[in-house]
């Protein structure tokens, strides 16, 4: 059966550790995942929020950022919705070509991709919807 | 949680207790640029305590390396467990630091 958990935060940065906890928690106690699931989804989850307070939303404090989690039986994803006009995820450089490995910015979009088993953006490029499988993680 | 400055001899050891993260790093950066400040050139910065960075926590490590090699300084990085290693493996910034296995390794020869 689903496990569904919806949640609204302020857009402020300082809550998005606690809101990560809040939701692995909430996650952890669906059943007992390993590595991919502490490390994976905990920051493929951290950067989707950064993105959507910093970028999305614009660092405005009257914003919000939504996040809707469902934890199946094989995987769990998570929505995060702000309430920014959207941006083209297809635009974003590979932080890791050797012209860009000296910046300081650019790397959130490339770990959720590199982290999550899929990553898609709605079509006006304010919502992202990430997913991890679970298939086996019991057993990391 | 947090960050705790120390001195060894002439070197600067920030170990980072918790999570380096978009929340807190301007707490990091506002740390070493004071002791940059201060004069002092040589940095460890030490994560055997530390749960995880994300990509904010990965960029200011970046820019304060940066920082640091224009006043002709070094920062070196320590103790990374198994799952911030890969964080550095997959940005490729493995290439861009000089990684210890420990604390003490990074400070011989800095």
């Amino acid at each position: 059966m689903d496990q569904e958990l919806i949640l609204e935060l302020p857009n402020d940065i300082r809550s998005i550790e606690h809101a990560v906890d809040y939701v692995m928690r909430h996650c952890s106690t669906c059943c007992d995942y390993a590595r991919r699931f502490n490390l994976n989804f905990r920051v493929g989850l951290t950067e989707a929020l950064s993105n959507a307070m910093l970028y999305g939303n614009n660092s405005d404090p009257n914003k919000r950022v939504r996040i809707e989690v469902t934890v199946r039986v094989e995987e769990i994803a998570v929505r995060v919705t702000d309430q920014g006009e959207g941006f083209d995820p297809t635009t974003v450089p590979d932080p890791t070509l050797p012209g860009n490995i000296s910046k300081s910015g650019g790397r959130g979009i490339f770990l959720m991709k590199a982290l999550m088993d899929e990553v898609h953006f709605n079509e006006q490029g304010n919502s992202v919807t990430l997913v991890l499988r679970l298939e086996g993680e019991a057993d990391k | 949680m947090g960050f705790q400055v120390s001195k060894l001899g002439d070197v600067t050891v920030i170990d980072v207790e918790g999570q380096l993260i978009v929340g807190n790093r301007q707490e990091l950066k506002q740390k070493i640029l004071d002791e940059l400040e201060k004069g002092e050139r040589r940095f460890v910065v030490n994560f055997s305590d530390t749960g995880y960075i994300d990509s904010s926590g990965l960029g200011v490590l970046v820019s304060l390396s940066k920082k640091i090699r224009e006043q002709e300084g070094e920062l070196r990085l320590a103790s990374l467990n198994e799952d911030l290693r890969t964080l550095f493996e997959l940005t490729k910034l493995d290439t861009l630091f000089t990684i210890a296995d420990t604390r003490e390794e990074a400070l011989e020869g800095l």
